[in-house]
């Protein structure tokens, strides 16, 4: 068992605050992944866990005992690194060891391990050679198998997959995935890649500026993001936002265009300046008959044609930058005046000066 | 063999060479003449007696007189030529010099002696190294007295220069703590203070720690350099602290960290300031003069300086006891070289 709390965790360096009380329980087993741009304290909030970093208020509990005192090594904790920092002067097999070592774990012991350890990350013909003359994928393996080794009751991941190329890292993405299922221990991953988050998590708390804005399951955040923030990052490409005031049943945007509003799920106010947010794959273009008093007028800036599915960039009356997925092939060209018609029902709704979401019962949220 | 040929013969000319090659051929000549040229000189002076180093005007190679065994003799005679007078053309040993004439006989026929004027006579000489230059300094002078107190000043000197500064050099690369750069600018300040400045309190501080006139009184003083702090803390900003952080999480107390992580990654800039080290401590001369009295606690160099006396200077010892001197120091630089010139290289950037 390792539950993993955190109790309004602070850290400050001089008057500088960094993380602003971040509140959350991680349970036994599950893979929850820190997100958000880069500076927003994720890295930060990882290495206060690990110990290599003191936490200057609050409390940091590994299965009901605070830790926050415990010198990295103590907790029982390994991590990876996002360089992998693997000793470039020791063989991969001195890199699995070492930590063993200095646990005085018997030899016959670090041995059985090691050699355990590196046949699952099928890096077990690598034991003799230095790191330098590893690939880039073997060396993340190798980072992998010395946190691995150690047995440990939490996994820490610290951006492990930002230096290795596209395919590699779906691969990385993968075999890490599968390793949180065979192992089935707690791990916390660190990355400011939305797509890892969605893919890998079980939970996922994305943060900004030193504090988690939604802490969730992957697709409660997608779904029912509790602020602009979250919708805007959660989802690629990100969501379209307008912002107006509310008229009636009608979102009326500053040049004119109307919106319809939402009819459930929101608190909505005559009057209120709010913003409707819609995924990309939400607006449709429409044409002749089809246009409605509904509509958004734009004018498209850039066409993505990947194919089987095409983007189009579009500038809004507004001049707001919006997203349309359209799928199959388009012959929408750039210069193109269109009209948007909204065709879902997943519709976001949010504060325009707080960006706090409309919903009712917004779950999940922190209080 | 035909490789070095080929890399000997390079030219930059295409059809054999061109006016660069002679001009870069030629300062490079220059350049050897003018480094080797006093170290051909001093080894080829070392082999000479002390008469022929006296003798005007200087030759190249080391020549001795024949000598040669008559009897009726006790010692060896000199060998002469005559070269005027009636004479002329004999080879004749000389028995004894009176003035401007010598007495001298004819080796086949011993028992005949005459005489003949010194300026009409040429010695006989061959090249031969006078090797009794080296002999001596063995037997006359305690010269493995000297090479041992030289070399155990030198390695235990260096040892503890290379522990004390690459301590200093890893905390004041890897460790934030309130006051660091105070400390590293005065360490690096230190640089600027000339050791004729610090001389007189040294000696008193070694005074007042009864190390004057012991082989510690000169380690000691040495053992922490602003130049070695400087260097190796340079070569360590290089190594990436997330090491350091996963020796952390692997449970390495800080000692181990830097034992096991830190020394190791920083070879190359060991390396060079070992290499600066040993040459340093090997060639002191101001410092040891001061501090050392007596003369069995001598460093070679010291023992070099005694042989210049105040009205006489044993020139044939001084130079063969040079050139041993210089031997150990040549043949560490040799070897490591190359790793002097990549460990500067890495540790000058970034």
């Amino acid at each position: 068992m390792a539950d993993l709390t955190l109790n309004n965790v602070k850290k400050s360096y001089g008057a500088a605050e960094v993380i602003k009380g971040v509140s959350m329980q991680i349970k036994h087993g599950e893979f929850c992944v820190f997100v958000g741009p880069s500076g927003c304290g994720k890295s930060t909030l990882l290495r206060m866990i690990s110990g290599l970093e003191t936490i200057t208020e609050g409390t940091c509990e590994i299965d009901g005992e605070v830790v926050n005192d415990r010198g990295a090594a103590d907790r029982g904790l390994a991590m990876v690194f996002q360089s992998y920092a693997l000793y470039p002067h020791m063989s991969v097999r001195q890199n699995l060891t070492f930590g063993l070592e200095n646990l005085k774990t018997p030899k016959a012991a670090i041995t059985t391990k090691t050699n355990e350890v590196a046949k699952m990350l099928q890096i077990d013909e690598l034991l003799d050679r230095r790191p330098k003359d590893l690939s880039g994928g073997q060396r993340q393996r190798v980072a992998i198998g010395r946190a691995v080794v150690r047995e440990p009751r939490v996994f820490l991941f610290d951006e492990p997959l930002s230096n290795l190329d596209a395919e590699l890292r779906v691969e990385m993405r993968g075999e890490i995935s599968r390793l949180h299922g065979r192992l089935g221990n707690t791990m916390i991953y660190v990355t400011h890649d939305q797509v890892e988050a969605m893919t890998m998590a079980d939970k996922i708390a994305v943060l900004r500026a030193g504090e988690v804005e939604q802490f969730g399951r992957p697709l409660d955040l997608y779904n029912t993001p509790a602020n602009m923030f979250v919708a805007g990052f959660i989802g690629s490409p990100r969501m379209n936002f307008f912002a107006g005031t509310v008229s009636g049943a009608d979102l009326i945007l500053p040049k004119g265009d109307r919106l319809a509003l939402p009819t459930s799920g929101f608190d909505i106010t005559e009057g209120a300046a709010v913003t409707l947010g819609v995924r990309p794959d939400g607006l449709k273009v429409v044409s002749g008959d089809a246009t409605g008093p509904h509509d958004i007028h734009a004018e498209v800036v850039t066409v993505e044609k990947l194919g089987g599915e095409s983007y189009l960039y579009a500038l809004t009356a507004e001049g707001e930058k919006i997203t349309v997925h359209s799928q199959g092939q388009t012959r929408i060209r750039e210069g193109d005046k269109i009209a948007l018609a909204v065709a879902t029902d997943a519709l976001h709704l949010f504060d325009s000066a707080s960006g706090k979401s409309h919903r009712r019962d917004t779950d999940g949220i922190p209080t | 063999m035909g490789k070095i040929n080929t890399f000997l013969t390079r030219t930059r000319g295409r059809n054999g060479p061109d006016i660069m090659d002679w001009l870069t051929y030629g300062y490079l000549f220059l350049g050897v003449a003018l480094m080797f040229g006093p170290v051909l000189w001093l080894l080829a002076s070392s082999f000479k007696t002390e008469a022929e180093l006296n003798s005007f005007p200087p030759r190249l190679l080391p020549y001795k007189q024949e000598m040669i065994t008559v009897t009726g003799y006790d010692d060896p005679l000199p060998l002469y030529i005559v070269t005027e007078g009636e004479h002329a053309g004999r080879t004749v040993a000389q028995v004894k010099r009176i003035g401007l004439s010598a007495k001298v006989l004819d080796p086949e026929n011993p028992t005949e002696t005459f005489k003949i004027k010194t300026s009409e006579r040429e010695a006989v000489e061959r090249v031969a190294l006078a090797t009794e230059n080296y002999t001596e300094l063995f037997e006359k002078f305690d010269f493995l007295r000297y090479f041992w107190n030289s070399t155990f000043i030198t390695l235990t000197a260096t040892i503890i220069m290379l522990i004390f500064n690459s301590m200093a050099a890893f905390a004041l690369s890897k460790y934030e703590f309130r006051g660091r750069t105070i400390v590293l600018a005065l360490v690096i300040g230190v640089l600027m203070v000339p050791q004729t400045v610090v001389l007189v309190p040294l000696f008193m501080i070694a005074k007042e720690l009864y190390l004057i006139d012991t082989l510690w009184g000169v380690i000691l003083p040495g053992a922490a350099t602003p130049t070695g702090v400087f260097l190796l803390r340079q070569y360590m900003l290089t190594i990436p602290d997330e090491i350091l952080d996963a020796a952390r999480m692997d449970k390495a107390s800080e000692w181990k960290i830097y034992w096991r992580i830190i020394l190791p990654l920083s070879a190359p800039a060991i390396a060079v300031l070992a290499i600066l080290a040993i040459m340093w401590r090997w060639n002191d001369f101001l410092w040891p003069l001061i501090a050392l009295s007596r003369n069995e606690n001598y460093t070679l160099q010291l023992a070099l300086n005694s042989f210049q006396g105040e009205l006489d200077t044993e020139w044939s010892n001084l130079l063969a006891m040079t050139i041993l001197t210089l031997t150990p120091i040549a043949l560490v630089f040799a070897f490591l070289q190359k790793y002097i010139a990549t460990g500067i290289a890495s540790t000058g950037g970034k």
